[in-house]
C-alpha cells in the first residue's frame, strides 16, 4: 500500500497501524515496533516545538489585543515569523553561567525541566489507537513526570547564586507540592467513575458514558486552578512575578537555556491541556465526529481551546500574593477536592451496588454533582469568610471639609481566601 | 514561627527592577518573605537641578521644573512660575488662571492614570490595566500637544501668565473627551475595585494612620488615603479653583486599597472641575504685561528671559498629582535666584516606607512602593 492511501484512509496517523504496516513490507517484529514509536517520538517533537512557536506568536497577539495593542507585526505576515527569529537569537546568543553558579546544576536545570515535560505526551491518546505509551498507568505517570519539575525549578533557582532565583525557587516549591495534591484529587474523581488509570480506557469511557465534564464540574475547577499553580501562570505566577522578584527562577538564564525554560513552560502548559481535555472532555472523540475526521486534530483543538483559558487568564488576573495562594490551596482547594472525591466516591459505589443502568446513574450523578459543587463552593467560601473583603471595599468619601479626619479602619480586614 | 531561626537574607529591589518606577532602591533584610528592615538608598537620578537652577534666569528654569516630575509638568510649572509671581507681586490675566488649572487638572487625570495602570500592574495584572490607562493619557498629552506643541515635558506655564492661547478646535476637542472619559472610568471601576484578588492584595496592607501621615508630612492621595481631609485646592487655593466646586476624595483605612480608591475618585472629581472650568473660562489676554522690574540695565528693551525679581523669597505650594509640591525661591535681586528649592512629594511621601513595609512581604513592598506613585525625577531632583 502506497503512503497516499495511508493517509487517504487515516491509517497514518495510527502508530499501532503504522507498526503492523511496517511488519507488512517484511521487517522484524522488533523493527517495525521500533521504527513506529520513532516516528511517532519525532512527530511529537515536531509538534511540541511548532506548537510552542505557533502559541508564543497566538499569545502575544491576543493579550496584545487585550491590551490595546498591535503585538509583533513586523517579521513575517502579520509578525507570522517573530518568534523563529526569537528563537534564532536565542540559539545565537552567548551562554553565560554567572560568577558563582554551581555549573552543573545551572546547565542540568533547563534540561531537567525540558525533558520530562516532553515525556508526558507519550500517554495521551491522539486518536483511536494513537497513543506512543500506552501505560496502564498513565494518570500515575502525569501527576509522577509533572512533579519533576519541582526539583529541577529547585535547581535552577538554587544554582544559579541570586537571590531574587532562590526566592522564586523557594516559593515554588511551596506552591508546587501544595498544588500536587489538589492535582492528585481533582484527577483520582474520574479515576474512580472509570475505574482504570489507562488515559485510553478514560477516553472510550467518555465516548461510550459522557464527558466526564458534566459529572465533575468541581474537579475540573480545581485542576484548572492547580494547572495554573504548576505552569505558573497569573495569577499564580509568583514563581517569576516580574513586578516582585525580576524573573524568580530563571533571572538568571540567557539564551538557549532560557529558551529551555520558556519551551518547557509552554509545554507544561499544553500536557495540563493534555490532561484536562483527555479526563475531562471526552480526548479525541467529538461526538462521532471523530469518524469523519483525524482523532489528532479534534484533540489537538480542544487541548488549544482549553490553553487559550490560561492566555486569557494571563491578559485579564493579577497575582496573588503567595501566603493567600498557599491559604486557597490548603484551606479552600483541599477540603472541596476532599469532599468531591467522597461524593464521588459514594455515587460509583450505590451506582454499583444497586446495578443501576447508567442512564439512571449518570444524570442523577450529573444533577446532584453540579447542585454539590455550587452549595460546597459558595458555602465553604463564604465559611472562610470570603466576601467580607469585596464588601469593605467600599468608594472613597467625598466631602467639602478641609482639615477633618475619616480614619475608622475596618474590622476583619483579613480575607480568608 | 517564632523558634524557626533563619538567616537574614538581604534583598536589594531596585536600582535596576522592573518596579521600582525608575532607579531607586530599597534594600530589603528578610526572614524568609518576611521583611525585618527596609532601607531607602536615594540619589541614583540625582541630576542636581536646585544647583543648576542657581546659574539659569528664571525663565531659563521653567524646563526644569517639567523634568523633576516628569509624568506632571504641568504642576511642576504651575508650583515655580506661582513661586516666582509671588516674588515678583505679578497679577495674572484671568484667562491665564483658567488655563492654568485646566491644564493641571488634565495633568492630575493624566498622571493618576498611570498611578493607578502602574499600581495594578505592580500586583501582577502583566500591563492590561496600564495599557488601557495609557489609551486614555494619550488622548490628554495630544490636547497638551495642541496647547504647547510638547507631550511630556511640556513647557507650557510663564511667569505672569502661560506660553500661548490654546486653538480654537481645543475646547471641542476637550469636550469630547470629558464626554468620554466618565465611561472609561466606570468601566475601570467595575473592573478593578471590586476585582477579588486586588482588593485581597491591597486591603489592609500599608496602613499608615493618620497621625503617622502627619507626622512624616505626607500629602496627597496619601494622606487623604489615610482619611486626612487635606487639599491645597481648598485649603489654599490658587489658579481659579475657589471658584470651581469640587469634592475632596478621603479613604478610611489608610491602607494601600484606599490610596488606589482616592485616586480614581480623584480623576472623577477633576473631571468636575474640567467641565465647569470649560464653561466658565473667560476671554482675554494670557499673558501680564510684565512690569518695571524686568527692564534690562542700560535702558536696553524688555528681555523676558531675563526677570530681576526684588530681593526676598518667596513659597508657593499647589496640589500636585502626587501631593504638596513646594517651591521656595530666594532672590538677591539678580537675573538668577540665589536659592531655589523644591519640596518635592514623592521624596517627602516615601518618608514612611520602612514604616509601612515592615512586617510585610516582598510581594507587598512592591504593592506598597507603587501605592506611594514616586517619580524618581523628583525624589532625587
Amino acid at each position: 500500500m502506497g503512503l497516499l492511501a495511508m493517509l487517504l484512509e487515516g491509517e497514518w496517523y495510527d502508530f499501532g497501524d503504522l507498526a503492523e504496516q511496517i511488519e507488512d513490507w517484511g521487517a522484524p517484529d522488533e523493527a517495525a515496533y521500533v521504527l513506529a514509536t520513532l516516528v511517532a517520538t519525532v512527530v511529537i517533537l515536531l509538534w511540541a516545538v511548532l506548537s510552542v512557536l505557533a502559541f508564543i506568536w497566538i499569545e502575544r497577539r491576543v493579550v496584545a489585543l487585550m491590551q490595546n495593542r498591535k503585538g509583533p507585526n513586523r517579521v513575517g505576515p502579520a509578525g507570522l515569523l517573530q518568534p523563529v527569529a526569537d528563537a534564532l537569537k536565542l540559539l545565537m546568543k552567548e551562554a553565560i553561567t554567572t560568577a558563582g553558579a554551581d555549573r552543573i546544576l545551572f546547565w542540568a536545570a533547563p534540561i531537567i525541566i525540558f525533558v520530562p515535560t516532553l515525556a508526558i505526551f507519550a500517554i495521551f491518546p491522539w486518536g483511536e489507537n494513537m497513543v506512543l505509551a500506552d501505560l496502564n498507568v498513565g494518570v500515575l505517570f502525569l501527576l509522577a513526570i509533572a512533579g519533576i519539575n519541582t526539583p529541577a525549578v529547585f535547581l535552577a533557582g538554587w544554582s544559579s547564586n541570586n537571590k531574587y532565583a532562590l526566592l522564586g525557587s523557594m516559593r515554588t516549591i511551596a506552591m508546587l507540592i501544595s498544588y500536587e495534591i489538589i492535582q492528585v484529587l481533582a484527577l483520582l474523581a474520574p479515576v474512580l467513575f472509570v475505574s482504570s488509570m489507562r488515559m485510553a480506557d478514560i477516553v472510550s469511557w467518555q465516548e461510550d458514558y459522557v464527558w466526564i465534564v458534566l459529572i465533575q464540574p468541581l474537579g475540573l475547577l480545581a485542576y484548572i486552578i492547580a494547572g495554573a499553580v504548576e505552569m505558573n501562570r497569573s495569577p499564580a505566577d509568583n514563581a517569576e512575578a516580574e513586578s516582585e522578584i525580576v524573573a524568580g527562577y530563571h533571572t538568571e538564564y540567557g539564551g538557549i537555556k532560557f529558551g529551555f525554560f520558556y519551551q518547557g513552560e509552554y509545554l507544561a502548559g499544553f500536557a495540563i491541556a493534555a490532561a484536562v481535555v483527555t479526563l475531562y472532555f471526552g480526548g479525541w472523540t467529538l461526538f462521532g465526529l471523530e469518524e469523519w475526521i483525524p482523532g489528532w486534530s479534534i484533540f489537538l483543538g480542544k487541548l488549544y481551546t482549553i490553553f487559550f483559558i490560561y492566555i486569557w487568564s494571563r491578559g485579564t488576573l493579577p497575582r496573588l500574593r503567595i501566603d493567600q495562594l498557599m491559604g486557597f490551596a490548603w484551606k479552600f482547594l483541599l477540603p472541596l477536592t476532599i469532599a468531591n472525591v467522597l461524593i464521588v466516591g459514594a455515587e460509583v459505589l450505590i451506582w454499583r451496588e444497586n446495578e443501576l443502568s447508567s442512564w439512571e446513574a449518570l444524570p442523577a450523578i450529573a444533577v446532584v454533582n453540579l447542585a454539590l459543587g455550587v452549595v460546597l463552593f459558595a458555602g465553604w467560601a463564604r465559611f472562610l469568610g470570603h466576601g467580607k473583603g469585596t464588601q469593605a471595599a467600599s468608594g472613597a468619601i467625598l466631602t467639602q471639609e478641609i482639615g477633618t479626619v475619616h480614619f475608622k479602619p475596618a474590622v476583619g480586614t483579613e480575607a480568608g481566601s | 514561627m517564632t523558634s524557626l531561626q533563619s538567616e537574614p537574607f538581604v534583598i536589594n529591589i531596585g536600582p535596576q527592577h522592573p518596579s521600582t518606577h525608575g532607579v531607586f532602591r530599597l534594600r530589603l533584610t528578610m526572614d524568609g518573605e518576611k521583611i525585618t528592615e527596609a532601607d531607602m538608598v536615594m540619589g541614583y537620578l540625582h541630576r542636581s537641578m536646585e544647583k543648576l537652577a542657581e546659574e539659569r534666569t528664571y525663565t531659563q528654569n521653567i524646563p526644569f521644573t517639567d523634568r523633576t516630575d516628569y509624568l506632571s509638568a504641568m504642576t511642576g510649572n504651575l508650583a515655580y512660575v506661582l513661586a516666582v509671581e509671588r516674588l515678583m507681586e505679578v497679577e495674572v490675566p484671568e484667562r491665564a488662571k483658567w488655563l492654568r488649572m485646566i491644564m493641571a487638572e488634565l495633568q492630575r487625570i493624566a498622571s493618576h492614570a498611570m498611578a493607578v495602570g502602574i499600581f495594578a500592574n505592580d500586583t501582577g495584572a502583566w500591563q492590561t490595566p496600564v495599557m488601557h490607562m495609557f489609551r486614555d493619557r494619550e488622548k490628554i498629552l495630544d490636547l497638551f500637544e495642541m496647547a504647547c506643541g510638547a507631550r511630556l515635558t511640556l513647557n507650557y506655564m510663564r511667569i505672569g501668565g502661560v506660553s500661548r492661547d490654546i486653538p480654537p478646535e481645543w475646547i471641542p476637542q476637550a469636550k469630547k473627551l470629558l464626554k468620554d472619559l466618565p465611561k472609561k472610568f466606570a468601566e475601570y471601576e467595575d473592573l478593578l475595585l471590586t476585582n477579588e484578588i486586588i482588593v485581597a492584595r491591597s486591603r489592609g496592607i500599608g496602613v499608615l494612620t493618620p497621625d503617622q501621615a502627619i507626622a512624616h508630612s505626607v500629602s496627597g492621595p496619601m494622606l487623604r488615603g489615610s482619611g486626612v481631609a487635606w487639599d491645597i485646592r481648598k485649603a489654599d487655593p490658587y489658579a481659579a479653583y475657589d471658584k470651581v466646586d469640587f469634592d475632596v476624595a478621603v479613604g478610611t483605612n489608610g491602607d494601600v486599597y484606599d490610596r488606589f480608591v482616592v485616586r480614581m475618585a480623584e480623576m472623577r472629581q477633576s473631571l468636575r472641575i474640567l467641565e465647569q472650568a470649560l464653561e466658565m473660562m473667560p476671554e482675554g489676554p494670557v499673558h501680564a504685561r510684565l512690569g518695571a522690574a524686568t527692564v534690562q540695565p542700560g535702558g536696553q528693551s524688555i528681555a523676558p528671559l531675563a526677570y530681576r525679581p526684588p530681593v526676598g523669597e518667596a513659597y508657593a505650594r499647589i496640589e500636585s498629582p502626587r501631593g504638596e509640591i513646594g517651591y521656595y525661591i530666594v532672590s538677591d535681586g539678580s537675573p538668577a535666584p540665589f536659592r531655589f528649592h523644591i519640596r518635592s512629594p514623592s521624596f517627602i511621601n516615601l518618608t514612611p516606607l520602612a514604616l509601612m513595609t515592615v512586617g510585610s512581604t516582598v510581594a507587598d513592598a512592591v504593592v506598597i512602593l507603587g501605592s506611594v506613585d514616586i517619580v524618581v525625577g523628583e525624589v532625587d531632583r
